[in-house]
Formats: structure tokens, sequence, C-alpha cells
């Protein structure tokens, strides 16, 4: 899945019936830290996303139909989840140990943390 | 889906069984503020779109769902016409 952010909306009167009923967002697509990322894309909302909220989205056929509960339903594309919150530990390494007495510590470089 | 415009058609006479009677349509991708978004492509069509309208489209064998049971060929498929779209 992908993290994306509901940039705005879409009517489309004439369109495929499957799509009858359901709800076409435009998405811009993140990376984990915010940053956007291609082109925007229209999904389906199957949880009912408002504009400006991050979202999950599937990018698959098969996912994107069974988000919204119809069979053979030409999307390839779904809000699946409203985001609460993302948190990456990015390449921070593993927190050092505590501090040792400034004994030890003499003629050593402390770490960068 | 993502949003494009239909720039023009195309005939191809001789052609895997399933693409008969099908319209192809060549389509560019759209960013929403109308700029092109990466290579045109040719789609089949099951709403009625023309040349000139603002349409989106799917990708993959979902283009092909439309005309079930026929077992289309398609990777890219016209679903719908846009009338507007609303960015906040």
């Amino acid at each position: 899945m992908q993290i994306g952010r509901v940039i705005g909306t879409v009517v489309a009167t004439q369109k495929n019936p499957k799509y009858d009923g359901a709800k076409l967002l435009l998405v811009q697509l993140l990376t984990p830290d915010g940053a956007a990322r291609g082109t925007p894309v229209l999904a389906v909302d199957s949880v009912g996303a408002g504009v400006s909220e991050r979202v999950l989205v599937v990018q698959e056929g098969r996912a994107a139909g069974e988000a919204l509960r119809r069979k053979l339903a030409p999307v390839d594309t779904a809000i699946v989840g409203i985001i609460d919150r993302v948190e990456t530990g990015g390449d921070r390494p593993i927190p050092q140990a505590p501090k040792a007495e400034a004994s030890e510590r003499a003629g050593r470089r402390p770490r960068q943390s | 889906m993502q949003l494009a415009r239909v720039i023009g058609d195309v005939v191809v006479t001789r052609k895997d069984p399933g693409l008969m009677g099908l319209k192809l349509l060549v389509i560019q991708p759209l960013t929403p503020d109308r700029r092109p978004a990466g290579r045109s492509l040719v789609a089949v069509d099951s709403v009625g779109a023309g040349v000139g309208e603002e349409v989106f489209f799917v990708r993959g064998k979902e283009a092909s769902f439309p005309f079930y049971p026929t077992e289309v060929p398609a990777d890219a498929g016209i679903v719908g016409i846009v009338d507007q779209w609303t960015l906040t």
C-alpha cells in the first residue's frame, strides 16, 4: 500500500456502472516523510475519507475491487484506510548504552547519536 | 485510475479477435493541472469517449472487465468521462 493525501474530488456522470455510488477522490501519493511522489491518481473511496486527510491506498486491481465490494469492477486504485499517524525510524542507529563514568570515557571520542 | 485527455484514435484491422468491434483511443495522462504526465498510450473505450474529452482510465487486466465475459487483451481502459474535478 502507499500513503497519500486527498487533494480533491472528481465528478463523472458517464462512467462504468460498477462505479455507481462510489466516491472518486484525487490523491497525491507521498513518501513516508510526507513529500509528494508522482502524479496524483484517482481512487475510489471505501472508508469515507475527507479532503486533506492522509490515507492508505492500494494500487492493485484485485484489492481495489475488494475494497469496492464489487466483482469485476474495473478499478485499480482504492482508499482502504485513514491514517492516524506515521512514524519512521529512518536511519538512526540503535540508541547507545547509558553513559559510562567520565573516567572510563577518558581518551575515547563520544559516539554520535 | 488516472486522468487523461483523448487525443486521437487508432484503426487496427488485423488484430486479436478479443479486440473486435472495440474502440481504441489514444490518451494522454494528465496531472490535475492539465499538464502531460508521462507517455501517451492506447486504451479501449467502453463509455463512448470522444477526442478532446477528459476521461479517467484503469490499467492492468481490469481494463478488460467492462467487456466480460469476452476476454479482451487490453491493459488500459477508459472507464469514465470526467465532468469536472475540484482541488482544495
